[in-house]
């Protein structure tokens, strides 16, 4: 067995794969917080619950009617991007002329009723989600092996992201999108029906936090506390990026996730905190965030 | 007391009465810890209410406060009222580096920050061995208060917690009708404002953190001794979402809203208490329905129905 | 074509339009003149929809649009030109220029802007239109508005702080779409440079009307022009 810096290399590569599948998960959750943040400008604090939503909706589909993982991870997005839509247009959408502290209330209070819901439906302890037949079983890479499922989840992190990032950045609906970010009442006075742009943010959002929820699934087992656990670090995650860049929370997120999965290997006590503490660096050497701008 | 107005000297007059009178009626084990939230939300508000900082992250200096003195009164045998303000000391000084740090950012930035930084003290205390892990510190003291009173009895560490509230919400008065507290109204109204007539804000907006977190460090340590036990629900992220729920139903920047807030949301929570999880639902839903509705709170409605104050 | 009646504005507590009445008649280029603060970029900022209250009329073709959110507004075929010009930093270039909908046919076609601001051809591919100098940060915000067919074009303070040369291409673009059958609401400090572009000239004090002087009556004015914006 190799070893480097004195760990064995399966060890290492090990924790360096759950590091990038957190990663994964990081970015994603900070890429649809961002979204959200530079069109409604309010922090959606119930992006963790909507998460563990996404995971639910695809466990319901799977055990009461038999809908199957892929299939889901379509589905499951749909759905819950759609009551993100019923969200925005019935309650969300009351707050934009008020104190933006307020949207994060609400949305706090939002998260609470959720994940309150499903803990009275199912309790706190969690369960499995199966990992489909097709993405079964581990590839040798000749340093180590590799679960074909994660392999497959960070794959379709990455590719998600990056699509994401590309309909912002390169297509005429993201050149909308960014203008009415830096001013939207122009933007409308231009013709466009912002308030339904930013319903369809909201929706797009949350739709991309489902996803992530039904890729998280098989991985931790699907229970209502799934989203909160998450949450708080994707906060840091967000301060450390700053919230003004696409690439910037992506780049963030796995970044992050990797010096996780290292802190794992060489001082685990530390791994819950790295992050925090990669936060306070950050606070005191570049307040705006690494790729942020003015705020 | 200076600084209160006719119907708020009423108010307080009848805050008095009713900390007196209610232990003939109602438990006092209960009112205490109606009381230790009410002085912890009282110092939330100080932030949010007259500073205009939403700190998301206020369970941290609850907590800590809470171990503090959980500890120092187990292990060392110090008094009553040393180990509340080493709690006060803790929050403090812990406010003092997690206030230096979070004022760097404003508005949603700072309340992320606050929430972040409360999360590494969570974590903190989750593997920090004195802190006695998912147990917590347990079987804690009540101690004698100077070193003379006995404080196993209930009726005798209710006073002394009604004494500590009232200290903390006259503090708190004090703090916010001072020359201080003018320039810390000021920097809610505009901070670019108080910036150019020449204030160092981020000095005020950090004494003003350290003093709310102190109270909270107050608030924290006080629950310990009463209830005998120091845990990590009391650092959990979930507390700090309480102390920003009671306030906000209370009456965000009231005097007396944080009180009310606290009487409310805890007397909802012990009788919810059989239910399980719906507790969380309701606390959402009142959570939603103040931001949709009710964004004055109780004590707010009141005051606007009178025309005062309060 | 443009018909604003008793129209009322307020940002907040304060009252900023008192009854504004005044019209444009189809194809015409009228200017709304008037000293700093009287309201002009209220007005066109009240016909668009964008100031948080509003009273009175605005018809546009017969249509009342006080009411009526920026966007529809917008598609009734009125477009607005900012006096801050409004150019995105976030969007390159060609990506401002095709920002604004289509909302009638009729429009410039994306050729013909170049050929009226042929520097915009060559700074297409920057990728911030904020990198632009200012004056073409104008052409910009003129141009973009042209290719969406709307027919009454409203530009706030066009030559503001831009060098004669570039004053007098826009002059020539305000007298070219003219000649194309747009009708222009600008408002203008420069009456000298407005001379040269308007049939009309409305003159705002204090959030109203206070005369109309038509062009060709405007050097007979020059002494009561003088007066109402201090010059
Ligand atoms: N956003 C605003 N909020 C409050 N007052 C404003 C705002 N914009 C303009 N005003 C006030 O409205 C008046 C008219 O302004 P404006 O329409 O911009 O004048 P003009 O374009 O004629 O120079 C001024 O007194 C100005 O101070
Ligand atoms: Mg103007």
């Amino acid at each position: 067995m190799f070893t480097i810096l004195g760990i064995p290399g399966p060890l290492l590569f090990g924790q360096l794969l759950l590091g990038v599948i957190n990663g994964a998960f990081y970015a994603m959750l900070s890429l649809g917080l961002a979204v959200i943040f530079g069109m409604l400008n309010i922090i959606n604090f119930a992006h963790g619950a909507l998460f563990m939503m996404g995971a639910f909706v695809s466990w319901m589909l799977l055990n009461y009617l038999g809908i199957g993982y892929f299939p889901s991870l379509i589905l499951s997005p749909l759905i819950v991007g759609v009551f993100g839509l019923v969200l925005e247009k019935t309650i969300i959408s009351r707050l934009y002329k008020l104190d933006h502290v307020y949207g994060l209330l609400l949305t706090f209070g939002l998260a609470l009723v959720i994940e309150g819901l499903f803990r009275n439906a199912y309790g706190s302890s969690g369960m499995p989600y199966r990992i489909p037949d097709a993405l079964q079983g581990a590839t040798n890479l000749g340093f180590m092996f590799l679960p074909n499922y994660r392999g497959w989840v960070v794959l379709v992190a990455i590719v998600v992201c990056l699509a994401t990032w590309a309909i912002i950045e390169k297509t005429f609906l993201g050149a909308r999108l960014r203008a009415a970010t830096e001013n939207a009442p122009l933007v409308q006075a231009f013709g466009v029906d912002v308030p339904r742009l930013i319903t369809l943010t909201y929706a797009g959002g949350i739709a991309l936090a489902a996803f992530a929820g039904v890729l998280a699934a098989p991985i931790y087992s699907v229970n209502p506390n799934m989203g909160s656990s998450f949450i708080n670090t994707v906060f840091a995650v967000v301060v450390i990026g700053g919230m003004g860049s696409i690439m910037g929370s992506i780049v963030t997120g796995f970044g992050l996730g990797v010096i996780e999965g290292l802190t794992k290997v060489f001082y685990p006590q530390a791994s819950a905190t790295v992050i925090f503490l990669v936060m306070v660096i950050v606070l005191l050497a570049m307040p705006r965030g690494l790729f942020g701008k003015a705020v | 007391m200076t600084g209160f107005s006719r119907v708020q000297m009423i108010g307080v007059a009848l805050m008095v009465a009713l900390i007196v009178l209610a232990p003939s009626v109602l438990y006092p084990v209960f009112l205490m810890k109606v009381l230790c939230f009410a002085l912890f939300a009282c110092a939330f508000n100080l932030l949010i209410g007259y500073v205009g900082l939403l700190s998301f992250g206020h369970a941290a200096f609850f907590g800590m406060g809470s171990y503090v003195s959980a500890w120092t009164i187990k292990h060392w045998g110090i008094t009553a009222e040393v180990a509340i303000l080493l709690g006060g000391a803790t929050g403090a000084a812990l406010g003092l580096v997690l206030g230096w740090l979070a004022i760097r950012r404003q508005g949603l930035y700072f309340a992320m920050i606050t929430l972040a930084l409360a999360q590494m003290v969570y974590f903190f205390c989750l593997q920090a061995p004195f802190t006695g892990g998912e147990d917590g510190i347990q079987q804690v003291p009540r101690g004698k208060l100077f070193g003379i009173v006995p404080l196993e009895s209930d009726m005798t560490i209710y006073w002394l917690v009604a004494f500590v509230f009232l200290a903390g919400f006259l503090l708190i008065h004090r703090i916010v009708h001072s020359p201080f507290g003018q320039v810390l109204k000021a920097i809610r109204e505009n901070e670019p404002r108080a910036t150019s007539l020449g204030y160092r804000t981020n000095d005020y907006k950090l004494i003003a953190f350290v003093l709310s977190s102190m109270l909270a460090g107050i608030a924290g340590g006080t629950k310990a001794l009463v209830f005998g036990i120091a845990t990590l629900t009391d650092v959990h992220y979930s507390m700090s979402g309480e102390v920003v729920l009671m306030t906000l139903l209370g009456g965000l920047g009231t005097i007396f809203g944080p009180v009310m807030g606290a009487l409310v949301v805890t007397a909802m929570e012990n009788y919810l208490a059989q239910f399980g999880a719906w507790v969380t639902v309701t606390q959402g839903v009142i959570f939603m329905v103040c931001v949709l509705a009710f964004r004055r709170g109780i004590i707010g409605e009141i005051g606007a129905k009178l025309k005062v104050t309060l | 074509m443009l018909e604003v009646k008793g129209l009322n504005a307020w940002y907040g507590e304060s009252h900023i339009l008192h009854g504004v009445d005044f019209e444009v008649r189809d194809g015409e280029v009228v200017t709304l003149l008037g000293r700093n603060g009287a309201g002009k970029t209220t007005t066109m900022k009240s016909i668009m929809g964008l100031v948080p209250r509003r009273e009175g009329s605005v018809r546009y073709n017969g249509t009342e649009t006080v009411g009526l959110a920026p966007n529809f507004i917008a598609k009734a075929g009125i477009a607005f030109c900012p006096e801050e010009r409004g150019i995105f930093g976030s969007l390159s270039v060609s990506e401002n220029l095709m920002l604004p909908p289509i909302v009638a046919p009729g429009g410039l076609s994306v050729d013909e802007i170049y050929t009226l601001f042929p520097n915009l051809r060559e700074r297409a591919g920057t990728s911030q239109g904020t990198k632009l100098s200012g004056g073409e940060q104008q052409m910009l915000a003129i141009g973009r508005i042209l290719r969406t067919g709307a027919k009454m074009l409203l530009l706030d303070e066009p030559t503001e702080g831009l060098a004669p040369v570039i004053v007098q291409q826009i002059g020539r673009t305000i007298r070219e779409i003219k000649a194309r059958g747009f009708t222009v609401l600008l408002v203008e400090q420069n009456f000298r440079f407005a001379a040269t572009v308007a049939d009309r000239h409305y003159v705002m004090e204090h959030g109203r009307i206070i005369d109309m002087i038509p062009n060709a009556q405007l050097e007979a004015n020059m002494d009561k022009l003088h007066d109402y914006l201090g010059v």
